[in-house]
């Protein structure tokens, strides 16, 4: 055991505490210096990895293992440092780190005081993000899981807009609240089960035996069918999905920037991992039983937010709202149980934390020199601001699904694994509507760009308007770029994502699995 | 070679012993102000009662592994895993106290009189640990007691600390009358007061009636101890007169005394196996006392303006969390973990919320107001201060940033575990909803921009108490086994 993950986490929460330390006008140097550290080491990491097939099944062997016990309770239960990267996890850790780096840079101009204190709790975030990723005990991964709380509730609180008050105190209760039902929905299935561990790979080795029996008198089905319920609902709110999303557009709103970023960018995917790993990975047969009404959801999800979009006048609004409709499609990936389905909905939340956080740097690098959001309040940015307007255009792009860009690769295979999902009975219906979506984004986001980037010059607020400077510019091309590579070879992480979902629907599709690009030619004369 | 073997119940005569030194120390130099020499003497005494009871708690004293309970006094008093590990908590909250209280009783006259009191306190909630009959939990509880009374009446210029002392002396009085009622109706039962032999005697009793009244007074007088509901009204009240200082040793290790002793009561004499077939089903009730408590504390702190009195309420709230471990028994599954899972909130409780009311003294001391708003900017004056209030808080509501989330966490999962799934959501409802109050306190911190408080002094004995409640906090978040094994364990003896 080597503890390259213990000292990834480490190194953030060291750098963290140094910038916390720092006076105000080193910060943003620091901060900037302490993200690439663990940024160079998730991708040292990445290209170290080894791990094969799914972190909570058996076969397989994980990447940068390592187990300790950390607290015995008596000889009841013990409760373990576990850590551990599969397909799933490491793009999430690299997506993390990654995104922080550039969230970060983009905080340069926006954040103009207490800046020690801001990079701080953006690191903190950063440690504890990655901590949720790569924990494998259901504890430690909890203690991770509402940490991040923290730190995003200073964010949004201490430099958000005019109601940052309200919206960080209705984020910090509402989404504990969510997370408490969770807990208490799965600490019983542990109960009911023959295990004396919290350590998720056990638990969920020995749900998928059907080892579950009755707790208190209740009968295993029915413990089941409730526990599944609390964990969605838990989840469902972190992710957000229609009807439980209405604490993510105060939040998104009154953030700062940068934590708009990360909460778009990352925060979300905890939602739908949570679900990966909990829901569909532990109980897929409770999963398949109620598969008609979650995919229902997660339609409803992507029409709705689209919708909402569609009534947005502010830039950030929009975007806000689009991410509802994105987090939809990977709930519909999910609830497909298909391999391309699970991995296009990994992919999807890799892809849509890239692009959302891309489509937010600009929304803030627009907002920092115009000082204004509102469609109506701007024209013809292109002009005036040029790089900034062509890197919008192209995530907008990418945002729509445009081929050679990751969005395309994420909803191919979301719509892909869905249409051929055998679990849900009608599931090319569900698709077919789902894929309407598409045409309502596009509808909004060419809407606004149209209004706001071109035309002539037009600003309601008295701001010289100039171009971003290469600080602002520099985060959103390199973050494009990923997203351009992700489109072009989509198999960087695509490969490691399938082989870690293609033992969870046990056969299923995987035989017609090839290369990711191989796939897309493979497809149409394929399997079905 | 000769060796001596140190008394079972070192620690409480450590204790006393230190009680008595002061006073000896008031008598040889009276009116003295030499609060060094007295806090030093008070410091040094919880720190040695509270060290040796953490060696014999880890050496075995008294524990299955080393042969099992020590009785001492025919019986009268008993060290084992639980009586050690609230000797080690009692002494802790006392060390912080006796820390906080040296610059708040600066200005104040009586100052040997302050620690002597605290020490005695100290001694019997101690006591009330080891108690092992009704009489002795009886004499610890009065010994404990009558020092808390004169304790929060202490400013004694000051309307709002006596009318405080004199409203929980007389709801204490009358609760004590409540409790030696009780006692004598177990008695009359019975015919013992021994816990052991209590339990022993009660399959023979003809007498269910008055058992079951006996049994219902005592829990009332105990109540009484633990601030919960229906006996919890003088809290809020005493809680805020007092010197905060004061204020954090009631409701951290007087409360915890108080479970202590009903824990050991209501497991030992009146185990619910047996005082079940004669129809008295406790568990049944400390459910609903426990869903009551903790949601008129939440609620009510949710309302308070003033962060003191909010403390106050919140801190009923974690009597009903507590009380979930008695409650859970009543289900089907062993009661190791949620038993234990109670001692180790009592526990962390004792540091993090003996260390918000510690911050309070500070701001008392600074004189920065009572309110919410008044703390509004502190964090820019007073950033050390104010991150050890905000780990403190958010600790108690249950966040990762301190060992209160995992012993809320443990304490959930044991209830869940023991059939109680109910009880669990109920209670973790009620603590997501305390973020909302606990976190005005670091919004007004942190957020808000204040005034400036002009704040000049930093006071030495407070900011070391301070220190030390953050490192216990955040420290037992990382190493929280010993504590989590010996409480399980503990409560594993307790239940037989």
């Amino acid at each position: 055991m080597a503890f390259e993950l213990e000292a990834l986490l480490a190194v953030t929460a060291l750098a963290a505490v140094v910038v916390l330390a720092a006076p105000d006008e080193y910060a943003e140097r620091l901060a900037l210096l302490g993200s690439l550290v663990p940024l160079v080491g998730s991708l040292y990491l990445w290209s170290g990895f080894d791990g094969s097939g799914n972190a909570l099944l058996a076969d397989g062997e994980l990447a940068y293992e390592t187990t300790a016990t950390w607290i015995h309770l008596g000889d009841l239960y013990t409760l373990n440092w576990h850590v551990g990267l599969d397909g799933v996890s490491m793009p999430l850790v690299v997506l993390t780190t990654f995104l922080t780096s550039a969230a970060i840079l983009s905080a340069w101009t926006p954040i103009d005081e207490r800046q020690s204190q801001f990079y701080g709790l953006m690191l903190f975030m950063e440690a504890s993000l990655l901590g949720v990723f790569v924990a494998l005990d259901f504890f430690l991964w909890f203690v991770f899981w509402e940490f991040v709380l923290v730190p995003m509730y200073f964010l949004i609180g201490v430099w958000g807009g005019p109601r940052r008050r309200y919206a960080a105190i209705k984020f910090f209760v509402y989404t504990n609240v969510a997370s408490l039902v969770m807990f208490v929905g799965f600490v019983a299935l542990v109960f009911a089960l023959p295990v004396e561990t919290l350590d998720l790979p056990t638990v969920a080795q020995s749900l998928r035996a059907g080892e579950l029996g009755s707790l208190a008198g209740v009968h295993p089905s029915t413990l089941k069918g409730l526990a599944f319920l609390a964990m969605f609902a838990g989840f469902a709110v972190k992710v957000p999905v229609v009807p439980v999303h209405t604490w993510l557009p105060d939040a998104h709103v009154e953030a700062p920037t940068p934590a708009s970023v990360m909460l778009a960018g990352v925060l979300l995917k905890m939602g739908t991992y949570a679900l990966l790993r909990f829901n569909f990975t532990m109980l897929p047969d409770v999963a398949a039983e109620h598969a008609e009404l979650i995919a229902a959801i997660a339609v409803l999800s992507v029409l709705y937010g689209a919708m909402l979009a569609l009534a947005q006048q502010d830039l950030k609004r929009i975007v806000a709202y689009s991410s509802i409709s994105s987090m939809g499609y990977v709930l519909l990936g999910l609830v497909a149980f298909t391999t391309y389905g699970l991995g296009g909905a990994t992919f999807q939340m890799v892809s849509h934390g890239l692009i959302s956080g891309l489509m937010f740097m600009c929304v803030g690098v627009i907002y920092n020199t115009t000082h204004t959001r509102m469609v109506g309040d701007l024209s013809g940015i292109a002009d005036r601001m040029p790089v900034t307007a062509a890197v919008f255009v192209a995530a907008a792009f990418g945002y729509m699904g445009l081929p050679l860009m990751s969005g395309f690769a994420g909803e191919f295979f979301v719509f892909l694994g869905a249409f051929q999902s055998t679990t849900l009975a009608s599931a090319p219906l569900y698709t077919g509507v789902a894929m309407f979506g598409i045409v309502v984004v596009a509808g909004y986001l060419l809407w606004a760009m149209q209004r706001a980037l071109f035309g002539p010059f037009f600003s309601a607020e008295d701001y010289d308007v100039v171009p971003a400077a290469r600080h602002d510019v520099l985060p959103l091309v390199v973050v494009l770029l990923a997203v351009v590579a992700l489109g072009v070879a989509p198999e960087l992480f695509y490969d490691a994502i399938q082989d870690a979902v293609v033992d969870l629907t046990r056969g299923g599709t995987a035989a017609a699995v090839g290369g990711a690009l191989g796939l897309l030619v493979a497809v149409p004369g394929g399997e079905d | 070679m000769a060796s001596v073997q140190l008394h079972p119940l070192t620690p409480q005569i450590l204790l006393g012993v230190a009680a008595l030194v002061v006073l000896l120390f008031d008598s040889v130099w009276p009116q003295s102000r030499n609060r060094g020499a007295l806090a030093g003497i008070a410091a040094l005494g919880s720190v040695a009662a509270g060290g040796v009871a953490a060696w014999f708690l880890a050496a075995g004293s008294g524990q299955p592994r080393t042969g099992g309970a020590i009785t001492e006094f025919g019986g009268q008093l008993v060290v084992d895993g639980t009586s050690l590990f609230f000797a080690v908590l009692v002494a802790s909250v006392t060390v912080l106290v006796v820390l906080a209280s040296y610059d708040y009783v600066a200005d104040e006259p009586y100052v040997a009189e302050y620690f002597g009191l605290v020490l005695l306190a100290a001694t019997g909630m101690s006591l009330m640990a080891s108690a092992n009959s009704l009489a002795t939990a009886f004499v610890a509880l009065e010994l404990a007691s009558l020092p808390s009374y004169a304790l929060v009446a202490y400013l004694k210029s000051n309307r709002g600390s006596v009318e405080a002392g004199l409203k929980y002396f007389l709801v204490g009085a009358l609760s004590s009358a409540v409790l030696a009622y009780g006692i004598s109706l177990v008695y009359a039962a019975t015919g013992s007061l021994q816990f052991g032999d209590v339990a022993a005697a009660l399959g023979a009793s003809t007498q269910a009636g008055v058992l079951g009244l006996g049994v219902l007074f005592v829990a009332g007088g105990l109540a009484f101890k633990t601030a919960s509901v229906p006996f919890h009204f003088w809290a809020p009240e005493a809680y805020e007169g007092a010197p905060a200082p004061i204020s954090g040793f009631l409701s951290s290790a007087s409360k915890a005394a108080g479970f202590v002793l009903a824990f050991r009561v209501f497991t030992v004499a009146f185990p619910l196996d047996v005082v079940g077939d004669l129809a008295i089903d406790w568990a049944l009730l400390f459910a609903v006392l426990a869903v009551v408590t903790m949601t008129l504390g939440n609620f009510a702190a949710a309302r308070q303006e003033r962060v003191k009195r909010m403390l106050a309420y919140s801190s009923i709230g974690h009597a009903g969390y507590v009380l979930i471990g008695l409650a859970a028994l009543g289900g089907s599954a062993d009661g190791d973990l949620v038993l234990g899972a109670s001692m180790m909130h009592l526990l962390v409780y004792g540091f993090m919320n003996t260390g918000a009311f510690v911050f309070v003294a500070l701001a008392e001391q600074w004189d920065v107001g009572k309110t919410f708003e008044d703390y509004e900017g502190l964090g820019r004056e007073a950033p050390i201060a104010c991150l050890a209030m905000t780990v403190f808080v958010f600790s108690l509501a249950g966040l990762p940033v301190g060992a209160g989330f995992l012993s809320k966490y443990v304490l959930f999962m044991g209830a869940v575990g023991a059939g109680f799934a109910w009880l669990a959501l109920i209670a973790a409802v009620n603590s997501a909803l305390s973020l909302y109050y606990y976190s005005r306190v670091v919004k007004a911190m942190w957020i808000e921009e204040g005034d400036g408080h002009g704040i000049e002094t930093r006071p030495v004995g407070t900011y070391a108490a301070l220190v030390v409640a953050l490192v216990a906090t955040v420290g037992l978040l990382a190493a929280f086994d010993p504590v989590a094994d010996a409480a399980v364990r503990a409560a594993g003896v307790l239940l037989g």
